[in-house]
């Protein structure tokens, strides 16, 4: 086996709020991140929805993951990925996506990296494990 | 051949846990080694010994209680324990509940994850 | 790759996604629901059928069983868990939930 760092992604699949999955998943990224493990996310179909700026789960009684999301590259999980696709088919834009936290150097807030299916195939093809959450 | 088994979902809701089963069986039967497997979601059901299914159908927590009994590390997410009310008084014997970064580390140390869920 | 598909096409976007995602040399494995995808003349088949030009797709032949599936797309190998551990060896894993 190579010694260099294990590649995991990461993917989030399913819509936020209505199910558990978006907000658990963000508890393993912070996890696996700390691990030293390459860690990539990708956010593919509904998983795009949980990307939304401007979410506000006040009134439903219940906690959410924003503030957590916000805080992403905060705890060194930094390649995160939005599906192109997955956006265009739910009429979103870079515009509608939430900050994830800051560039590790310009200090800039950075959101999700928009990518192409193709791009994205690509990074999982490249990956020693694919976590689905 | 070194597999991390990652299950998602509890027992008899969704097929997860079964599949999951059928692999691991299989694989062991291969001479492969079951490296780890980790419940999380509503996965950390499956270990809850108080399941009590009609007679004629399978004990999944029993299942897994004999694959812990056998060598296997049978570990719960704590985190996603404590949400849903599995403690470790509830737990079936050779199973346990530890931290997201048993899977961290299981993931690191196995040639295979494979994820079982809905 | 393994891509593993386990939810019913008609109702679920997973197949799709896989599909989507899918490259070169990549294997198909259709599990629980996912067997559905196999059946021959249904409003999806055509998936399958596509992606049969390029990639081996399998379905375990215990959820085809279960489900009464007789008449499956021609091309599509009926597989046992057996079968999923040997294509572990050679593949990493990739589930579309």
């Amino acid at each position: 086996m190579s010694e260099s760092p294990k590649k995991v992604m990461i993917t989030v699949r399913k819509a936020p709020h209505g199910s558990i999955y978006v907000q658990e998943a963000i508890e393993v990224m912070f996890i696996v991140a700390s691990f030293g493990m390459e860690l990539s996310v990708a956010f593919i179909d509904d998983g795009v929805l949980a990307l939304k700026s401007g979410q506000d789960t006040g009134e439903l009684g219940i906690k959410g993951f924003m503030a957590s999301l916000g805080a992403l590259t905060d705890f060194e999980v930094t390649k995160v990925y939005a599906d192109q696709q997955s956006l265009d088919d739910r009429n979103l834009s870079e515009d509608d996506l939430v900050f994830i936290g800051e560039d590790e150097e310009t200090e800039e807030p950075v959101k999700a990296k928009i990518t192409s299916s193709e791009n994205i195939a690509k990074m999982m093809a490249e990956q020693d494990s694919i976590m689905s959450l | 051949m070194k597999l991390t088994i990652l299950i998602l979902e509890g027992p008899y809701n969704h097929q997860a846990s079964d599949s999951a089963y059928q692999l691991i069986q299989a694989s062991l039967a291969s001479g492969h080694e079951i490296h780890g497997v980790f419940f999380y979601h509503d996965g950390v059901y499956n270990v809850n010994k108080q399941m009590d299914p009609p007679q004629d159908d399978r004990h999944i927590a029993n299942r897994w209680a004999e694959l812990g009994k056998s060598g296997i590390d049978i570990v719960v997410c704590i985190a996603a324990a404590k949400r849903r009310g599995i403690t470790d008084e509830v737990l079936v014997p050779d199973t346990r509940i530890s931290g997201l970064g048993q899977l961290a580390k299981m993931t690191m140390e196995s040639d295979r994850l494979v994820v079982f869920g809905d | 790759m393994l891509h593993t598909v386990n939810k019913s096409p008609y109702s679920n976007t997973a197949l799709e996604s896989c599909l989507r995602f899918i490259q070169q040399d990549d294997v198909i494995l259709l599990l629980e629901d996912g067997v559905y995808a196999a059946a021959n003349g249904t409003r999806i088949s055509h998936l399958i059928e596509k992606a049969l030009d390029t990639h081996s797709v399998y379905a375990i032949q215990a959820d085809v069983k279960a489900r009464g599936l007789q008449d499956l797309i021609t091309g599509v190998k009926l597989a046992d868990y057996q079968d999923f551990v040997k294509l572990l060896e050679t593949h990493r894993s990739n589930a579309w939930l």
